[in-house]
């Protein structure tokens, strides 16, 4: 009992230190989603650069911790104001959705600019402070868990007083409340836009040194979680709001930590985005909200630019897919047609998107998780049950259609922004379901030796014959795509990416239609799932992330939403891209950053136009 | 028995009623019209009859059948079709695909009697178009391009346009020829002729009595008074939620209680002039309009 009392007040200050950190990226996000109406997806990478700011005035420069913290903050403001000047501010006017993907497009370069800095690989991060353990009351609290409250309790106060009596904070406020007011009323409100992404990013930064330091290491892929984490924070103490981010944080610090204590420490951030979407869902104004307003929806739409298609003559198709087809024999390069063969496959991915995300208006970013259920089941059916790979390829891709939409179908009521959101996390999910069901799925293992696709007894081994095979299938799946968007059902979808309200009111079921726009995306991305695994040979909860299912959704804008010759002029271009120039290959996800970047910037409705 | 049966409905938004214990009916074929100042609960009203929005309290009945617990889809199917106040034309879409779509809850395809039968049915007809499928396609079309040609040259030449491209008042008749694609048996029209110019206000006029000739039935909301006072059969006022006024165009015009509405409110004198109000709210226009009867 003692013992069990001990180990509950231990994990009681352990998720309270936890849930501090997480309300720092939470308070953050609130205020930009409170002030630009935004959900910063970048916000994880400016807490990872506050990181390695911090490591590099401790390890490189022996800078004293206080001064670490006033370098941290001021060059994560300035990341910052970067930010919202480059990425955001020329999208003023934009559907609201856009800064939303220039965020991720930030977030991708500057994750990869740190890990061409500092190498992907983790940095031991020195710890400056004692290393004894405080016995007060009965609990153990090291001298970082009392730095961290310290500092947290600081940052409250001084934020606090900030918003409360200055000026600037007041311009805040004003802002926050009424943009267009705050604006009659000779409030700069870009200057204020800018400041407070400097505030947010700053206390991000803050959080990033203090992570590091709490966990002795730095990582660039640290940066994603802290973006879900805070998030998930944000939602559960109310989207824009600041106290409920500061309580959602410490709430989510404390399930965090008893949620590890009850199950294991691989379900760490399986609660997060369980929490995620469940508050989404159930409580979309937040835990803390006192009576429920009527639903706000201050991010609607899907990323859709006026503009007609770009007229792609039909005589020019077949000779297209002729030129694929005799490609392997006039240019026998294993190296190449192992990059088309890629491109073929996530164009496959690419064309799922563009069903649900451009024909149907729901913004997926979930798409590898259908991907990874896709190479599961497949691998399953035929290592465990003996299937011939043909039969469990199509078993698998209907697994996919039936399990995916499953899961999506709680999000259907939501809209635009919160429905990305919410696919983002679910693809995420599944990834942790496959980790920790380790009886069904090898859990962190992985599985390996599953053997080369095979069609009809045809073993395929070679370059050549999974080329043939991946393109056969893409062609089907654009076949299939085709007809379908082109027929009265491509209309109705159409309709409701347009207009849920006027669709619903001319007798348009609207789940149904999600069901069905989710259950095809599902069933074919998780077709090119099954292949890419049976091509891998291995798969694991690490093989199908959630930067596949970005860059796909990257790939649909380039080519221009809904628009099935698009999707897959996307793929090839966004997989060839780097290899083609060979000086690229590092700088991958730079270019795939920076596409999104100049393409939201520069041609909204992508390269062949929105269909 | 009456087609659309309203028994004391209420709506309140955050304690305010908006809508409050409204009660009136209307017979097939009948074009009965609802106005009242800004904020009299009129489309709110709009969108409890055709399920958008719940009331509070009270009963709406269709041909007999209660509607208040019906999804927002349902409401189509029973042949109940709208145009918005604001105007909600699917932008990406074509014209002719804009209207195509009111026929949704016609299509075959969406008359199977489970979900699971409805959606196995478009994926069928979608992937292999069946002939049947085919040619219910082509007559709907030729159907949509004859609603389009009522409106004369406006919009057939526009028909592959993309609706975002349309002017406000073509955005108007395509969702007007949209809600006629579902061959409704009661069309509610928000504000037709909002932002339309006197001449395309009189084309409107014209086009709506012809509707009615054919036996359409029809509740409209409408601030133009003249226009009100040439197509109504009845005509329901409403002010602050409440059906104040309720008869023939005539006899309504000359209600004192309708005048008054018009006018600014009584209640609201305490403290503040009675003229002071009226001035503020500006009805005067509204009132010219009302007395002289022109467009």
């Amino acid at each position: 009992m003692e013992s069990f009392l001990r180990t509950f007040s231990d994990q009681t200050i352990n998720g309270l230190v936890i849930g501090n950190i997480y309300a720092f990226i939470a308070v953050g996000l609130a205020l930009i989603f409170g002030v630009g109406n935004l959900i910063n997806f970048a916000h994880g990478s400016v807490f990872m650069v506050g990181a390695y700011v911090g490591w590099v005035c401790m390890t490189w420069w022996n800078l004293p911790l206080a001064v670490a913290f006033v370098v941290v903050a001021l060059v994560c403001a300035l990341v910052g104001m970067a930010i919202e000047r480059f990425a955001l501010y020329p999208l003023r006017g934009a559907p609201p959705i856009a800064p939303l993907l220039a965020t991720i497009g930030v977030s991708f370069m500057i994750d990869q600019a740190v890990q061409l800095l500092f190498s992907r690989n983790p940095h031991a991060f020195p710890n400056p402070l004692i290393e004894h353990r405080f016995q007060v009351g009965g609990v153990t609290v090291g001298a970082i868990d009392l730095l961290i409250a310290g500092v947290g309790v600081v940052a409250a106060l001084t934020l606090y007083a900030f918003l409360r009596f200055t000026r600037w904070g007041w311009a805040l406020r004003a802002t926050a409340q009424d943009r267009e007011a705050a604006l009659q009323m000779g409030v700069n409100v870009n200057a204020v836009n800018r400041m407070t992404f400097a505030i947010a990013a700053a206390l991000g930064g803050i959080a990033g040194l203090l992570v590091g330091m709490y966990f002795n290491t730095v990582y660039p892929t640290m940066s994603f979680q802290a973006t879900f984490k805070g998030f998930a924070a944000v939602v559960l103490g109310g989207l824009g709001n600041v106290p409920g981010a500061v309580l959602g944080g410490l709430l989510l610090g404390l399930i965090e930590s008893y949620g590890v204590a009850i199950f294991g420490a691989t379900y760490r951030n399986l609660f997060a985005f369980v929490i995620l979407i469940a508050v989404l869902v159930w409580r979309p104004d937040g835990l803390f909200s006192l009576k429920p307003r009527v639903a706000q929806e201050p991010l609607t739409g899907t990323f859709i630019a006026k503009g007609r298609p770009v007229p792609t003559p039909k005589w020019l198709i077949a000779p297209l897919i002729g030129v694929a087809f005799v490609l392997p024999i006039l240019v026998p390069n294993p190296y190449l047609l192992q990059i088309l063969t890629n491109a073929w496959l996530l164009g496959m991915v690419a064309l799922s998107v563009t069903l649900v995300t451009g024909t149907a208006g729901q913004t997926s970013l979930g798409q590898a998780g259908f991907m990874a259920i896709g190479a599961y089941a497949s691998a399953l059916l035929v290592l465990r049950l003996g299937w011939p790979f043909e039969l469990s390829m199509m078993a698998a891709a209907s697994i996919s259609a039936v399990l995916g939409t499953l899961l999506v179908f709680p999000a259907f009521r939501l809209r635009a922004a919160y429905i990305a959101i919410a696919t983002l996390a679910i693809g995420e999910i599944v990834n942790q379901i496959i980790l920790n069901w380790e009886g069904l799925t090898k859990g962190a293992m992985g599985i390996a030796g599953l053997p080369p696709p095979s069609f009809l007894g045809w073993q395929m081994i070679r370059p050549h014959e999974i080329y043939y095979f991946s393109l056969a299938l893409l062609c089907l799946a654009a076949l299939t795509q085709w007809r379908l968007v082109r027929s009265p059902l491509g209309r109705t979808w159409r309709s409701l990416r347009e207009d849920e309200i006027a669709a619903q009111a001319f007798g348009v079921n609207l789940n149904r239609y999600k069901t069905l726009a989710f259950g095809v995306a599902a069933w074919i991305a998780g077709l090119s799932g099954a292949v890419t695994g049976h091509m891998y040979t291995y798969i694991s909860h690490e093989t199908f992330t959630n930067t596949t299912s970005i860059l796909a959704l990257t790939m649909v804008i380039l080519g221009g939403m809904g628009n099935l010759l698009g999707a897959i002029v996307g793929a090839v271009t966004l997989t060839a891209l780097p290899e083609v120039f060979r000086g690229l290959a590092d700088y991958r996800y730079l270019v795939y950053g920076l596409t999104l970047l100049l393409v939201i910037r520069f041609r909204p409705q992508g390269l062949l136009g929105t269909d | 028995m009456a087609l659309l049966e309203i028994r004391r409905v209420s709506r309140a938004f955050d304690g305010v009623l908006a809508v409050n214990e409204v009660s009136f009916q209307m017979d097939e074929g009948e074009t009965v019209s609802i106005i009242g100042p800004n904020g009299a609960g009129k489309t709110t009203l709009f969108n409890l009859i055709t399920g958008l929005d719940r009331p509070n309290e009270g009963d709406i009945r269709f041909d007999g059948e209660s509607l208040i617990d019906l999804p927002p889809d349902a409401y189509a199917r029973r042949g109940i079709a709208r145009t918005f106040q604001h105007g909600r034309v699917f932008g990406n879409l074509s014209v002719l695909d804009n209207v195509l779509l009111g026929a949704h809850s016609r299509r075959r395809a969406t008359q199977a009697r489970s979900s699971f039968l409805h959606l196995a049915r478009e994926l069928f007809y979608g992937l292999f178009w069946p002939s049947s499928v085919r040619q219910e396609e082509q007559a709907l079309r030729a159907e949509a391009e004859m609603i389009l040609a009522q409106f004369g040259e406006r919009l057939l030449p526009r028909l592959h346009q993309p609706a975002y491209s349309l002017s406000y008042a073509n955005r108007r008749r395509v969702e007007i020829a949209r809600a006629l694609m579902l061959k409704p048996r009661l069309l509610l029209l928000d504000e037709p002729t909002a932002g339309m110019n006197p001449a395309e206000t009189a084309e409107m006029l014209e086009f709506l009595h012809t509707l009615k000739a054919r036996g359409q039935t029809i509740l409209l909301i409408e601030h133009k008074l003249s226009l009100v006072m040439k197509l109504s059969d009845r005509v329901v006022v409403m002010d602050e939620g409440r059906v104040i006024a309720e008869g023939a165009p005539e006899v309504v015009r000359s209600d004192p209680r309708v005048i008054e509405a018009y006018l600014g409110h009584h209640r609201t004198g305490e403290g503040v002039a009675a003229d002071e109000v009226a001035a503020s709210q500006a009805p005067r226009a509204v009132v010219a309009d009302f007395s002289e009867g022109a467009i």
